[in-house]
């Protein structure tokens, strides 16, 4: 235990450093804030467990060729099937192609889909809901309808109607599941604006002759991203189980890039005899998501305690 | 202290009828304006899909050696010269009357195979959400009374599971283990193949149907068939009904009435159940009319995997196809129905519950 707080905090002159009642700088102000929030999280092990499998997606999908020996794209029918070896450590499958390798190479993948949605939604989300929020009136009344309608509708099937038109492919079933997750963060957003937008701070702006654009880019938005930020965190598991879900039905990634669900999908036709095949994939979706459930988790505990 | 209780609330009841009756118009209002914003935005939205597509319907239709006095006659024929709003009125003037025109896959009218998918859904998410809510509100129960315990601990983390796994992996191994290895459950499909059409189309739910035929040999195959469908959807569904019932009765276990319910010593068991776990219960209709929507949508994915013959299925069947009219169709459906699920907890929770007025 002793030895797991010490790694946790910092050394001793840095610490005072962070914990300074009076701090010198804006900077030295932030920083103590996130040691304080980071301490805070690190209190809880499940949060931190989340966070080490979120950086172990993240070191897999930086260090893959060097991980996975193997290419994860090249057949080789005379070792078809083949149970886990010294040479393929999850075995092969049906193209004789390396589990592993597949495996390593698809937390790419995995991580290239969770970032796009998030690139795509969160400022989307974001302007939505600090504008209907700041502005009031008419204008968050349309916003916050068209923010409903959203809502009110299955997300997959959505998604699934918005590939079908769009023909399959990885980058379209990105931009359908980015087109249903942005309506979660606007509601976020609009709450966080409402709460700070009598503030004396916003006035005190405006009374210096700031535009209404201005005052929501740099002065409302910002203080809404924490709430964002936790929202998506939340929300990547969802859009990990959407993207596998449009892999498996054969509307995401197509062949060979190796993406996980539909690594399922292929290995299910031959379930029978070896069932680690679909089984492998199915676990690294499994922990990633849960993964990331941990982590944001553990964050709204940090940064929203009123929401826990 | 309950005759009080009684005697106060007869007091009120005569007062606070005609408020009441005007909140009810004025939810009902509300409602009313949601419903019919919210499901013009689905047709928009169902609209604007259909015209997506990088496929020109009138070339699809005349192939590429018509002519262009063909092409542009086809073109009229199906309303496609006209302007965009026109085109619009026209498809949410169909939408409304039950036409999605024909399948191209089943080369029926949509509408009619809806009506034989549906039931099938139905029927698993129904079975799955009385799963959900028999297990999922007594172990919320017991999470927030023991809280912070062990089975505190081991339920949240129970329920962070089902938040992470894949549905339709989950099927699969399912499948393996409980149907090729173990044979405890019947294998894809809501039948084994020498019982289909063995008893008379009712309701269109088998479990239903075969009771009322008195075919109790049916009715076992078709719970061997839907038991484990069902009971991914409902441990689904569980993760999230547990949750919320946890963190409702944690707001309610804090009050002091009980508190004082206790004082005057009613048991424990009384307390819980019939104190706390009864003011709970308008909240809680909402969170199951949640979950059941969910599931719905849960239900697509798992129905690909057990070839349930429902509407999930029919969806990605139709998809893989480009199959346009069915797929629109099935997302019409799916979403009217989970609008009306949404719609339904929201009402209710605006009527019973005065504070979210």
């Amino acid at each position: 235990m002793t030895t797991g707080e010490r790694t946790l905090t910092a050394s001793p002159g840095l610490k005072a450093w962070l914990m300074a009642d009076a701090p010198e700088s804006g900077w030295q102000a932030a920083c103590g804030r996130a040691y304080r929030g980071w301490l805070s999280f690190a209190k809880n092990p499940l949060g931190l467990a989340g966070l080490a499998i979120v950086v172990l997606l993240l070191l897999c999908a930086a260090f893959a060729p060097w991980i996975a020996s193997q290419d994860p794209t090249a057949q080789d029918l005379t070792i078809r099937l083949q149970p886990p070896t010294a040479m393929h450590w999850l075995g092969t499958d049906r193209m004789g192609r390396d589990t592993f390798a597949n495996l390593i190479y698809g937390s790419r993948v995995t991580l290239y889909i969770v970032v796009l949605v998030l690139v795509i939604s969160a400022p989307i989300g974001l302007l939505v809901g600090s504008t209907a929020g700041y502005l009031g009136g008419r204008t968050d009344q349309v916003l916050m309808r068209i923010t409903d309608i959203f809502f009110s509708f299955p997300r997959l099937v959505l998604a699934l109607a918005f590939v079908a038109s769009l023909g399959p492919g990885l980058n379209n079933a990105i931009i359908a599941i980015a087109i249903t997750a942005w309506p979660a963060y606007a509601r976020v957003a609009r709450a966080e604006t409402l709460a700070v937008r009598k503030s004396d701070f916003i006035s005190a702006v405006r009374t210096q002759g700031a535009s209404n654009w201005r005052i929501i880019f740099r002065h409302v938005m910002p203080l809404s991203l924490p709430s964002v930020v936790v929202r998506a965190t939340l929300d990547m598991a969802g859009v990990i189980l959407t993207a596998a879900g449009l892999g498996f039905l054969g509307l995401g990634a197509q062949p060979p890039t190796p993406e996980w669900g539909a690594m399922i999908s292929v290995g299910r036709e031959n379930i029978l005899d070896q069932w680690w095949v679909p089984a492998v994939p199915g676990m690294a979706i499994f922990i990633v998501s849960l993964g990331f459930n941990l982590l944001g988790d553990g964050l709204r505990d940090v940064l929203d305690p009123k929401l826990s | 202290m309950a005759d009080t209780l009684t005697a106060s609330r007869s007091a009120e009841s005569s007062a606070s009828l005609l408020h009441g009756a005007r909140r009810l118009l004025l939810a009902g209002g509300g409602l009313l304006f949601s419903l019919f914003t919210t499901f013009f935005g689905l047709l928009v939205i169902t609209f604007v899909i259909g015209r997506l597509m990088p496929v020109d319907p009138v070339l699809a239709a005349v192939g590429d050696r018509a002519s262009l006095a063909t092409y542009n006659q086809v073109k009229e024929a199906m309303g496609l010269n006209l302007p965009i709003w026109h085109q619009f009125l026209i498809y949410a003037w169909k939408v409304l009357h039950g036409d999605f025109g024909m399948s191209i896959l089943t080369a029926r009218p949509v509408l009619e195979d809806m009506q034989r998918v549906f039931p099938a859904t139905a029927e698993l998410a129904t079975v799955g959400i009385i799963i959900g809510v028999v297990f999922g509100i007594p172990l919320g129960v017991w999470a927030a009374v023991y809280r912070n315990s062990l089975f505190d601990h081991v339920i949240r983390v129970l329920g962070l599971i089902g938040y992470s796994v894949p549905i339709f992996w989950l099927g699969i191994m399912g499948l393996l283990v409980f149907y090729l290895d173990l044979q405890w459950v019947g294998g894809p499909g809501r039948l084994d193949v020498y019982f289909d059409g063995e008893v008379p189309t009712v309701t269109g739910l088998i479990l239903v149907d075969s009771i009322l035929a008195g075919d109790w040999d049916v009715f076992n195959n078709a719970l061997g068939h839907i038991i484990l469908p069902a009971s991914l959807l409902g441990y689904y569904s569980l993760a999230y009904i547990c949750r919320m019932t946890r963190s409702l009765m944690l707001e309610q276990l804090n009050q002091e009435y009980l508190i004082t319910a206790r004082v005057k010593g009613v048991s424990e068991r009384r307390v819980v159940w019939r104190h706390a776990f009864g003011n709970i219960q308008v909240p809680l209709i909402t969170v199951v009319a949640l979950a059941f929507a969910n599931i719905l949508e849960g239900s697509v994915l798992t129905e690909t995997v057990f070839a349930w013959p429902g509407i999930g299925r029919y969806i990605t069947t139709a998809l893989l196809s480009a199959d346009m009219n069915a797929v629109l169709g099935g997302t019409i459906v799916v979403g009217t129905v989970y609008i009306g699920m949404n719609l339904f907890s929201d009402l209710l929770y605006r009527i019973v519950d005065p504070r979210a007025r």
